[in-house]
C-alpha cells in the first residue's frame, strides 16, 4: 500500500473503481463544496478536486481537498503545473498530506489561453513527468528535489493522466509506461467517446503490460447534446468526439448524453486491463449517482476507509 | 531560416555526434564564465536559433526530443506532447502550428543514433543555465547534473 486510501484499497482488491470530477464552486462558502461532494460520494470512491481546469480559476484544490477531508471523504488532489514552481507544488504536497489528502493527481495543465484570464503567466517550471517523479521523491526517498531530508514523508497513491485520443497516437502507450516510470500508482484518461481507439490504445498498453503495473481508469462523461458536444470538441483541449457520436446526440434528442455515457461505462469495463471509470459531469453532477446505477456499478461492495 | 534542415534528424544527430567529439579536447579551455563562452552564446543563438528556434536555455537536449527544442512548446514540456494536441496534430496553445512533440515523436523514429532516447525521463529544467552555452556545459556534466533528490 501506497497510502491505504480508499481508491487505493478499492482498487488493489480488484474492485472495478469509480471516480467523479467535482466542479469546485466560485465561491467562499464551504457549504458549497459539501453540497456537491454529499451528491457525489455516495457512489464513488474518490472524488477529483480539480486545480482551475481549463484554466479557469476555481476555488483552489487544496482549499477543496482541506474541506473535503475534514468531513471524511477521499479526494484526490489534482496538482497542475501551469499556475505553481517546484518549490510552491512540493509545499503543497506536504500541506495535502497533512490534511489527511491521500492520492494525489500529477498534470502539465491546460495553457492560460484556455480561459477567462489569457494574460496570466504560465508558470511549467516541472512538467507532469517531472512532477510525477517530484513527488515520488517526496513519498519514497523522504526528501525535497534539492536532496533535503523530510522529517516524515507524505503517503500518497500516485496518479497520472493520459489522452489516448490525441496525436502522436502510437506514442500514447509509451507516454504512460513512462508516466509509470516516473512513478504513477493510477491513471486517469481524457473523455473517452472512440472506443475503437481505446480498444486499439489498450492493446498495446497490454503488450507493454503496463496494464499489470498500472491501475487504468477511463474518463467518461454525459453531454449535454449535439450542440455541447460540438463546442466541446472545438474548445476544450484533448477533448475527441467522433462525427458518429455527434450523429446519435442529434438523433438520441433529451437524456442521449447519459445513455451514451451508461454505454460507454458498460463497454469500458469489457475491456482487459481497465480498473475503473473516471466521471467528468461538468456542471451536472447531480447525474453521476443515476449513471452509476444504471451503469450497473452501485452493486460493488466497497471496503471502507481506514479510519 | 534553416528551419527545413530539422527534417533531416539522421543527418542532424551525426552532426551532433560529431561536434560533441570534436570539442571534447578543449574541455580545458572551454570553461563556463571564460572568455570562449560569450563567444560561443553568440554563435549558438545564432545558429541553433536559425535551425531550431534555439530558446537558450543552456542544457540541449535536442538528440533526446527527436532534433525538436522542447522549448518551443508552449508548456516548455520536458517529456513528450501533453493531452491537448488537437487532432490535426497542430498544438492546444497555437493552433495554426504543428506540436513540437509530434513532429518530435515522427523525427525521432528516423534516428538511429539517438532516437531511443526519447524514451527516456529527463530532469527538470535547470532555470539558472539560461542564456548561457549549452555546449561548454555540456563539456562540464557536473553542471548538468540534476539536484540532488533527483539523482540519489
Amino acid at each position: 500500500m501506497r497510502s491505504g486510501s480508499c481508491l487505493e484499497q478499492v482498487l488493489r482488491a480488484g474492485k472495478f473503481a469509480v471516480t467523479a470530477e467535482m466542479n469546485p464552486p466560485d465561491s467562499a462558502d464551504p457549504e458549497a463544496v459539501y453540497e456537491r461532494a454529499k451528491v457525489l460520494a455516495p457512489v464513488c470512491d474518490a472524488i477529483n478536486a480539480t486545480d482551475a481546469s481549463g484554466a479557469h480559476v476555481h476555488m483552489s484544490s487544496v482549499g477543496v481537498c482541506a474541506l473535503l477531508t475534514r468531513a471524511g471523504f477521499d479526494p484526490i488532489m489534482q496538482v497542475s503545473c501551469r499556475d505553481k514552481n517546484r518549490i510552491a507544488i512540493q509545499g503543497d504536497l506536504l500541506g495535502a498530506s497533512a490534511m489527511g489528502v491521500r492520492n494525489v493527481l500529477c498534470l502539465t495543465g491546460d495553457g492560460v489561453q484556455a480561459g477567462d484570464q489569457p494574460e496570466a503567466k504560465p508558470v511549467f517550471d516541472l512538467d507532469s513527468m517531472t512532477l510525477l517523479r517530484t513527488a515520488c521523491i517526496l513519498r519514497d526517498k523522504g526528501m525535497f528535489l534539492s536532496g533535503r531530508k523530510l522529517d516524515v514523508a507524505p503517503k500518497l497513491f500516485l496518479g497520472a493522466a493520459e489522452n489516448p485520443f490525441a496525436p502522436p497516437y502510437d506514442f500514447r502507450p509509451y507516454r504512460l509506461k513512462k508516466k509509470w516510470e516516473a512513478g504513477a500508482d493510477f491513471i486517469q484518461t481524457q473523455y473517452c467517446y472512440d472506443l475503437p481507439r481505446l480498444r486499439e490504445f489498450m492493446a498495446k498498453v497490454r503488450d507493454l503490460g503496463m496494464h499489470e503495473k498500472l491501475f487504468i481508469l477511463i474518463g467518461v462523461g454525459p453531454v449535454r447534446g449535439a450542440k455541447a458536444a460540438e463546442w466541446m470538441r472545438a474548445n476544450v483541449p484533448g477533448v475527441w468526439i467522433p462525427d458518429y457520436v455527434i450523429e446519435r446526440l442529434k438523433k438520441g434528442g433529451k437524456g442521449e448524453g447519459k445513455r451514451l455515457c451508461v454505454d460507454l461505462i458498460r463497454e469500458i469495463r469489457e475491456i482487459k486491463g481497465v480498473s475503473g471509470v473516471h466521471i467528468m459531469a461538468f456542471k451536472q453532477e447531480e447525474q453521476v449517482p443515476e449513471i452509476v446505477e444504471e451503469a450497473g456499478l452501485l452493486v460493488r461492495e466497497n471496503i471502507t476507509a481506514p479510519q | 531560416m534553416f528551419r527545413f534542415v530539422q527534417n533531416s534528424p539522421h543527418t542532424l544527430e551525426l552532426i551532433y555526434a560529431a561536434t560533441a567529439k570534436a570539442l571534447k579536447p578543449f574541455t580545458g579551455v572551454l570553461k563556463p564564465g571564460g572568455k570562449m563562452e560569450k563567444l560561443f552564446v553568440r554563435f549558438e543563438r545564432w545558429t541553433k536559433g536559425a535551425t531550431f528556434d534555439c530558446r537558450m536555455c543552456g542544457q540541449c537536449v535536442l538528440h533526446s526530443t527527436g532534433m525538436t527544442c522542447p522549448m518551443t512548446c508552449p508548456k516548455e514540456l520536458r517529456n513528450g506532447p501533453c493531452g491537448g494536441v488537437r487532432p490535426n496534430g497542430n498544438c492546444e496553445v497555437l493552433p495554426d502550428k504543428p506540436c513540437v512533440w509530434t513532429q518530435g515523436w515522427t523525427r525521432s523514429r528516423e534516428m538511429s543514433l539517438y532516437g531511443e532516447e526519447f524514451f527516456h525521463i529527463l530532469a527538470p529544467v535547470n532555470r539558472s543555465l539560461k542564456d548561457h552555452s549549452a555546449w561548454i556545459h555540456s563539456l562540464h556534466p557536473e553542471l548538468l547534473h540534476p539536484p540532488a533528490g533527483w539523482r540519489q
